[in-house]
């Protein structure tokens, strides 16, 4: 299986990957509008303000969307997975894998609760995957 | 603003000579094709054109190839839909007087990928950080993500989906160029094969070799040409987002609804006027998110229209009259074919012609609802 596709930092994205490294899940709020927005740039979206500060965010989501793929990416296995956008309880979305899950219709309901569960893929890389909340 | 005092029309417009399967053509000869054709139509030579616009090829590439000497270039490449917007740039620097007579092509070796490039997508670039660690695998994993939410959010299930590539077959079955004409059901297309689950492949585009080019000039010199002038009366645009996983909203295209409320304003037209309508289809459920976020049908209720046949042949509005990406044709940027159909329709001369149509809106997306276009159409000088 060939290494899996994975993301390469940039100065503005640095402080959200080494956060997944210490297992935190970091997201950026404006400190004017108070708006939490993903993915990470230097500046509030909604306001253009650039007082902006990352703060750690509870790791929980709920299940937004998603599609089982059925004809897996070669670094992805061999199996069907899902491919999932979660709504992060700060508010913004994101995609990601659900793990700890059957891959079907069944097992993934919308909207039921995740925690966020990091993946070590290389020393500088940690993927935030999500899975079902316990109990 | 209304366009209408400062009109402009389509007077060339073509296809490739042949669609489908064209492997002993590269991708810039496709788009050389569909231009030298849609120049034959319109009875001019390359120095007749001082304009160019196209998407995929650099406009560099195009004028070149063609002995083009322009004074006005559009590269404007936002997936699909690029050519609504070249259509709309044009209008303008017609108007501006930066071009008199401009040429839009599209080419792609979508199935032989003869010369065809790759897509590049950085891991550095924020798709790359942030979307593609997650596995998918181009459109049919990506366009599709937001679809279960807009299910959910309505109280619809996958097989609401399947009527629109049902009803889609039925207008390819009128059109001899159409990929596929076999009569579908309901259980033939929720029993086709899974691609992408929800997504079975018969919810899901072509991919083909074709192209197509058109040409525009001012609504005053359009009379002068050897075709029936099919005028542009309005026009919208819009961009999104680059990541399918950031949409404003996961039931609904910000983009669409951006770019079609422009065109029906420039237009000066209501719903009721409209008498054809084309929404690029790469996956069936852009027809349910197009007929709403235009303003044809209400938020949740696209489905139940379709299903009640009234974009099928002897519907009150219809749509996607040529089969469709679903079933037409789909070389990767299906908007050019979109907008060769409504050209057909305004001429009156499509397999599938729409008696005594008038208007026709021609709506487009580019990307995994990254961007849209929309092109209202008539047969009527404003």
């Amino acid at each position: 299986m060939p290494p899996r596709m994975l993301p390469e930092p940039t100065p503005e994205t640095r402080h959200f990957w080494d956060g997944c490294k210490e297992g935190e899940l970091r997201l950026q709020r404006c400190t004017s509008c108070h708006d939490s927005y993903f993915p990470p740039r230097p500046f509030c979206p909604k306001c253009g303000s650039r007082d902006v500060e990352v703060y750690k965010a509870s790791g929980e989501a709920i299940l937004w969307s998603y599609v089982i793929n059925q004809r897996p990416r070669p670094d992805m296995g061999t199996e069907p997975y899902a491919i999932a956008v979660v709504k992060l309880a700060e508010g913004p979305t994101m995609m990601t894998n659900i793990v700890d899950c059957p891959q079907t219709p069944e097992a993934l309901q919308l909207d039921m609760p995740l925690k966020v569960s990091f993946a070590k893929q290389t020393d500088d890389i940690t993927l935030p995957l999500f899975a079902p909340a316990e109990g | 603003m209304s366009w209408k005092q400062k009109s402009v029309a389509v007077v060339g417009a073509a296809e490739t000579t042949k669609m489908g399967k064209i492997p002993e053509v590269s991708v810039i000869g496709l788009h050389a094709d569909a231009a030298l054709n849609a120049m034959a139509d319109a009875g001019l030579k390359p120095s007749d054109i001082d304009g160019v616009a196209t998407a995929g090829i650099s406009p560099v590439e195009l004028a070149h190839y063609l002995g083009i000497k322009p004074t006005y270039a559009d590269g404007t490449s936002v997936g699909g839909c690029s050519f609504m917007l070249h259509v709309r740039h044009a209008a303008a620097a017609i108007n501006a007087g930066l071009a008199n007579t401009i040429l839009i092509t599209h080419g792609e070796s979508g199935r032989s990928r003869v010369g065809a490039g790759g897509w590049p997508r950085s891991p550095a670039s924020l798709q790359g950080q942030f979307e593609m660690p997650y596995g998918p695998v181009g459109p049919p994993s990506m366009f599709t993500v937001p679809v279960l939410r807009y299910l959910k959010t309505y109280g619809l299930k996958p097989e609401d989906m399947a009527p629109v590539a049902v009803i889609q077959r039925e207008w390819a079955a009128k059109n001899p160029r159409a990929s596929y004409k076999d009569p579908l059901t309901v259980d033939d297309v929720m029993n086709a094969d899974m691609i992408a689950w929800p997504f079975t492949k018969l919810m899901c585009c072509l991919v083909t070799d074709g192209g197509g080019a058109l040409i525009l000039t001012s609504a005053e010199r359009a009379k002068d040409f050897p075709q029936k002038p099919v005028y542009v009366l309005g026009a919208g645009e819009s961009v999104e987002t680059p990541m399918v996983s950031q949409m404003y909203d996961f039931t609904s295209s910000t983009a669409f609804k951006v770019s079609g409320k422009k065109a029906f304003e420039t237009a000066g037209i209501g719903h009721a006027d409209v008498d054809h309508l084309m929404i690029y289809d790469a996956f069936a459920h852009l027809p349910l998110y197009g007929l709403e976020d235009l303003g044809f049908c209400k938020p949740g209720e696209a489905a139940a229209f379709v299903r009640e046949r009234n974009t099928a042949p002897g519907g009150s509005l219809p749509l996607n009259t040529n089969g469709g990406g679903l079933s037409y044709m789909h070389s990767g940027m299906y908007g050019m074919y979109a907008l060769q159909e409504s050209v057909r329709q305004m001429r009156g001369i499509a397999p599938a012609q729409v008696e005594g149509a008038k208007i026709s809106v021609c709506h487009g997306v580019g990307g995994m609802f990254a961007a849209s276009g929309t092109i209202i159409f008539s047969n009527e000088a404003p």
